[in-house]
């Protein structure tokens, strides 16, 4: 790991101003995703803002019935919190199917957001990766992309995000809101906060230098029959080869969005007005670019699809 | 020499996508990318109280609570099997919550309490969990059983707090204390003896002892 400063800060505010005043500073929240990519000098900070004593830790209902998430709320609480069980059983369905109980101890809501890819070969130092080193190339593609992204993607990039419990929140129409050095404040949808990687991989959310994460807001329960579906090589701690939120909404109509297939949590509203299933593959996966090891992410995606719309709840 | 995979490139697949237990490390070469001017090593004070005492150590900003325990401490119950949060041998308790030590900066600790497998209990005076893994023989090696046993004793005090987990049925009802549940809550831990069956009938034991 290489050498940085440390400071803890004590407000929001703060924390992004003190990004300003340091231009290679990271905010670190749980850590386990930024010192994972210290160590293996993929991010070199030069200082690091410790986010974790700026109040941010609480969930509250919002005056129009939704509820607003603190960007330091652990995963493990949000997943147990009372209104989230009963109100956003998804969110929590997405949360728990995440990584393992140590790690959503520490895990935060903002850090998860924010959380990098896991292709192979963007931990991968030896191997070119346009995301990691601009230009470089990509060595995913024509390699072993067996995990790696159908939807969304370039000739520079194809790499997934990886989160759950994001793939939950977009399905849930959640907003992010955030401050910037200057005290700016604004909310964006989380559709508009990861990017696609077009020619520039490396830019990865829309967040401007320093802006900090301080909530994310979701809105009135949808009720309804709410699932989340985690297709994996194993039960348990390991990423999403394909997975999928599913609400079916009080009338009947159904909402889905989909992790493991896309650099953003992927979800085509057209497709939700589809009512036969593989109408609704055939819109979700609309210019999909799939190679013969992510061919079976499609077979997965229409099956997943077929067996929401059947009433079942396929995992 | 035209095989389709490198070790290189499955260790390198293993570390990032499965989260298994895999030397990650291997993989790790400097990045020769952008010359950032980087800080000389910077140093800083905390006090962490562990297992009941208070320790105030001076430590590079770098080090992991993991290295803090077992290399300034010398606490080395606490065991390194990754360093990347893939395997759970480094589990400790923080204010009560299990975590991966290892994923963690120590100087982000000031003030916490910290129980490690030396301050759950003693040789003369075992820690219910640790007579129950001597008692179903939930081991072989050892070398992940500290790891095991704080996490199987923060797994239980989370069930106890009515946490759910990805086999909880009814995320609103109450969660029984089922096979299902333990081993989903114990899968951040790996065991490359594959002591897991006893090491679940240990912890079956004292959660019904509990229950
Ligand atoms: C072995 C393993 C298995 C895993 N499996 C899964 C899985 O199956 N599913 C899944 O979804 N995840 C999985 N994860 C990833 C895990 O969910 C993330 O590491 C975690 O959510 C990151 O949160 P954090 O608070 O620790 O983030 P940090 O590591 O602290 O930060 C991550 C990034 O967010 C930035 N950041 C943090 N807070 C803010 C803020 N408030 N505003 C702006 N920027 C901020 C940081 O600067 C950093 O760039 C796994 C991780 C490991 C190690
Ligand atoms: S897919 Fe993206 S992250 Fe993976 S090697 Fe290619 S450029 Fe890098
Ligand atoms: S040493 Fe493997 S998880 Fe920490
Ligand atoms: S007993 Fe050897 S690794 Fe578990």
């Amino acid at each position: 790991m290489k050498a940085f400063t440390y400071e803890r800060a004590h407000s929001a505010q703060q924390a992004a101003r003190a990004a300003q005043q340091h231009p290679q500073a990271k905010f670190i929240a749980g850590g386990t995703n930024l010192l994972d990519l210290m160590k293996h000098q993929i991010e070199t900070p030069t200082h690091l803002i410790d986010v974790n004593h700026i109040g941010l830790d609480q969930i509250e209902k919002t005056p129009d019935g939704g509820l607003r998430i603190g960007a330091l709320v652990r995963n493990t609480d949000l997943a147990s919190h009372p209104e989230v069980r009963k109100n956003y059983p998804v969110l929590s369905r997405a949360l728990l199917a995440g990584a393992s109980a140590q790690l959503r101890n520490k895990a935060t809501t903002a850090g998860n957001l924010l959380q990098r890819t896991r292709c192979p070969y963007f931990y991968d130092t030896t191997k070119p990766c346009n995301k990691r080193k601009p230009g470089s190339g990509c060595a995913a593609i024509g390699g072993y992309e067996r995990n790696l992204a159908i939807l969304g993607t370039s000739e520079a990039c194809i790499a997934t995000h990886p989160s759950d419990m994001a793939v939950a929140m977009r399905v849930l129409d959640a907003t992010v809101q955030t401050v910037a050095p200057d005290g700016a404040r604004r909310s964006l949808a989380l559709a508009q906060l990861h990017r696609l990687p077009g020619q520039t991989p490396q830019l990865e959310t829309n967040l401007k230098a320093g802006e900090l994460i301080t909530s994310v807001t979701l809105p009135k329960p949808l009720g309804g029959r709410q699932t989340y579906s985690k297709v994996r090589d194993r039960a348990s701690y390991a990423f999403a080869a394909v997975s999928m939120a599913a609400i079916q909404m009080p009338d009947g109509r159904f909402r889905f969005a989909f992790g493991g297939l896309a650099p953003k949590p992927w979800r085509v509203e057209a497709a939700e007005s589809q009512s036969q299933p593989p109408a609704v593959a055939e819109v979700v996966l609309a210019g999909a670019r799939s190679s013969s090891q992510t061919d079976y992410k499609k077979t997965l995606t229409a099956r997943l699809i077929a067996s929401a719309l059947k009433g079942g709840n396929p995992l | 020499m035209q095989s389709p995979w490198s070790r290189r490139e499955f260790m390198a697949t293993s570390a990032g996508l499965t989260g298994g237990l895999v030397a990650s490390q291997l993989v790790s070469a400097p990045s020769p990318a952008e010359a950032v001017a980087q800080p000389t090593p910077a140093h800083y004070p905390v006090t962490l109280n562990l297992n009941g005492q208070t320790q105030t150590l001076e430590l590079d900003a770098r080090t992991s609570l993991l290295d803090a325990l077992r290399e300034h401490v010398h606490l080395t119950g606490t065991k390194k099997g990754c360093d990347h949060g893939q395997c759970g041998a480094c589990t400790v308790l923080v204010n009560g919550r299990r975590i991966n030590s290892c994923l963690t900066l120590a100087v982000m600790h000031q003030g916490d309490q910290i129980t490690t497998i030396e301050g759950l209990g003693t040789p003369d005076n075992l820690h219910p969990m640790q007579k129950a893994f001597i008692r179903h023989d939930g081991f072989q090696c050892g070398y992940c059983t500290p790891g095991q046993i704080c996490s199987a004793v923060g797994a239980l005090s989370e069930l106890e707090k009515g946490i759910p987990s990805h086999v909880t049925a009814d995320l609103t009802g109450p969660i029984p204390v089922s096979q299902a549940e333990l081993r989903e809550r114990l899968s951040g831990n790996i065991c490359r003896c594959g002591a897991y069956s006893n090491i679940i009938e240990a912890v079956t034991e004292v959660a019904g002892e509990n229950g």
